[in-house]
């Protein structure tokens, strides 16, 4: 018999192979995972449920869900259009605006490109923006300048740049940085290294995030409606305050359909620029 | 023939005492010196990690040396200002491993990109770039043979056309030197020999010296009139392709038998090229 170079080798070693547990102490793994189950057992247990109201409710989201089989898209028209107008108008404007002013804010806050004192400024930008949720924010800007969509605009434009400037900072510093060496070798300045080495290389993101954010606000702007910054939920806060749920139904409707038209467009938009 | 740096012929690079140590303390370059004439290809070899990337950036400054003075001619680089430095970038052309073309921007775009030294901002940023320029760049693609993918994306390109638009870009600077790392690295081993070839055509018409990161030693025996052995930053070697005997390879990279290594100045391999990891990974 001959051996041929593809036989397998006689078997000398363990035959035994597991793969090395992520916490390698067995007691204190075992110790975590059943101190978070009992952590989510009794979470659960103190949760006090209000069986009757629940069961009053209950009739109540029945009516609003049967209001989606009949929608009413005909005695409210008018107040449906101008909130719909309303919050197009705002989430179209907050959305260029934020654009403009986290471009700016996204490069200083990537450390590849921003000096320290610059970065860190940017940053704190950025957490200010990030940690306020919307809702929030508006309440805000409605007591500052009143009702009505100019405290939506200002919200959604506040929270369009810490979403924006964020993810723009961490796509400009995951770049390839052999291209912006190149660049910068040519002896070309600070600007045309950001427009010849960077900027070609996070525009596709760029354009992506901008339309997925137009997306976002629009959906926003239907909830801090809720709390008087004008637009579509403005009107929708008015229907279910007066249990108009067919009239509420047909604004959801609405925005469902206006969201998966802008879900769309902005995929095929992204294909495009890829 | 041994290349020396007569009276006669012009010094046009000149590294003495450079030093580079990293902030985590290790030391990448220590005294190296040299000077590089007019119309000399210099090959630098040594192992990987022995600085000869490190080297070629601390010339235009794109690693800041420790210690140590760089002269383009009669320019003091070390000691140039951030505008200075600007000009006397435009003056060494640089040719990357891996090519570091902007991938998105067209074939145009980047050859163009050569001259942003020498234009203002919003000329580069709109695309007007002076008709010299652009009738320099068609030039350049005519020369490399890439005329007819000036509109092409450069990530639609294969390596070594991606190679000849870097050196196209390199060129466009109107360079008095070339920097040029690891330039094959990432190619087949006749697309290597081509691209070698073209460097030293492109050199011999238009009398640029150029130093040459290599890490293939028959390709740098083949294509180099002089070469630098560098080991753990410092200059081992410094003379003849044909020079490179095994002792002077034990010098430079270790304890191996190198008699496979391929012999000098025949202008042929010895035995069947062993292709390195970067040439498997490209193959894969």
């Amino acid at each position: 018999m001959t051996p041929s170079p593809g036989a397998p080798a006689v078997v000398d070693g363990p035959t035994r192979w597991r793969r090395p547990p992520l916490i390698a102490d067995a007691r204190l793994r075992w110790a975590l995972l059943l101190g978070a189950l009992a952590y989510l057992v009794i979470g659960i247990g103190s949760l006090t449920v209000n069986w009757g109201r629940a069961a009053e409710g209950w009739e109540r989201g029945l009516r609003f869900l049967a209001g989606f089989v009949q929608p009413d898209f005909v005695s409210r028209w008018g107040d449906i259009q101008q909130g719909l107008t309303e919050s197009l108008t705002m989430t179209l404007t907050a959305t260029v605006v934020g654009v403009l002013i986290s471009v700016p804010i996204g490069i200083g806050a990537a450390r590849n490109l921003a000096p320290l004192p610059v970065y860190l400024v940017c940053r704190a930008i950025v957490a200010v923006s990030r940690s306020l949720q919307e809702i929030i924010v508006a309440i805000l800007f409605v007591a500052m300048v009143g009702f009505g969509p100019l405290a939506g605009f200002l919200t959604l434009a506040f929270a369009t740049i810490g979403f924006l400037a964020k993810l723009l900072a961490e796509d400009i510093e995951d770049i390839d940085k052999a291209q912006v060496e190149a660049i910068r070798a040519a002896g070309a300045s600070w600007l045309q290294t950001l427009n010849y080495g960077v900027q070609p290389q996070v525009m596709p993101r760029l354009i992506g995030l901008a339309l997925y954010r137009l997306d976002i606000n629009f959906r926003e702007s239907a909830v801090i409606g809720i709390v008087g910054a004008g637009g579509v939920g403005s009107t929708l806060n008015t229907a279910l305050d007066r249990y108009e749920y067919d009239a509420a139904a047909a604004i959801l409707l609405l925005i469902i359909a206006i969201v998966m038209v802008a879900e769309y467009a902005s995929s095929w938009i992204r294909r495009q620029v890829q | 023939m041994r290349p020396t740096v007569s009276a006669t012929t012009a010094v046009k690079l000149r590294v003495e005492g450079l030093a580079k140590r990293y902030a985590t303390g290790d030391r990448a370059l220590t005294d190296v010196s040299l000077a590089l004439p007019a119309g000399q290809v210099l090959g630098l070899i040594g192992p990987s990690g022995a600085g000869k990337s490190t080297l070629i950036r601390c010339i235009n400054r794109l690693v800041e040396p420790t210690a140590g003075r760089v002269l383009l001619g009669e320019t003091a680089v070390t000691d140039l200002g951030r505008s200075g430095l600007r000009r006397a970038r435009r003056r060494m052309g640089m040719i990357f491993q891996e090519y570091a073309l902007v991938e998105r921007l067209t074939v145009m775009e980047n050859v163009l990109s050569g001259r942003l030294g020498y234009v203002p901002f919003w000329r580069s940023w709109l695309r007007r770039f002076p008709p010299a320029d652009i009738a320099r760049a068609f030039r350049l693609l005519d020369r490399v043979g890439l005329r007819e993918q000036a509109d092409k994306r450069a990530d639609a390109l294969s390596g070594g056309q991606r190679q000849r638009v870097g050196i196209a870009r390199a060129l466009a600077q109107e360079p008095e030197i070339l920097l040029v790392d690891e330039p094959t690295a990432s190619l087949d081993p006749k697309t290597s020999r081509q691209i070698m070839r073209l460097l030293r055509e492109v050199c011999a018409e238009r009398g640029l010296a150029a130093i040459v990161n290599i890490h293939d030693v028959a390709l740098a025996r083949q294509f180099m009139m002089r070469i630098v052995g560098l080991r753990d930053g410092r200059i081992v070697y410094d003379g003849a392709p044909e020079g490179l005997s095994p002792e002077v390879l034990t010098a430079i990279y270790g304890e191996e038998d190198w008699s496979a290594a391929g012999e000098a100045g025949a202008g042929r391999d010895a035995g069947p090229d062993v292709p390195d990891d970067d040439q498997l990974a490209a193959a894969l």
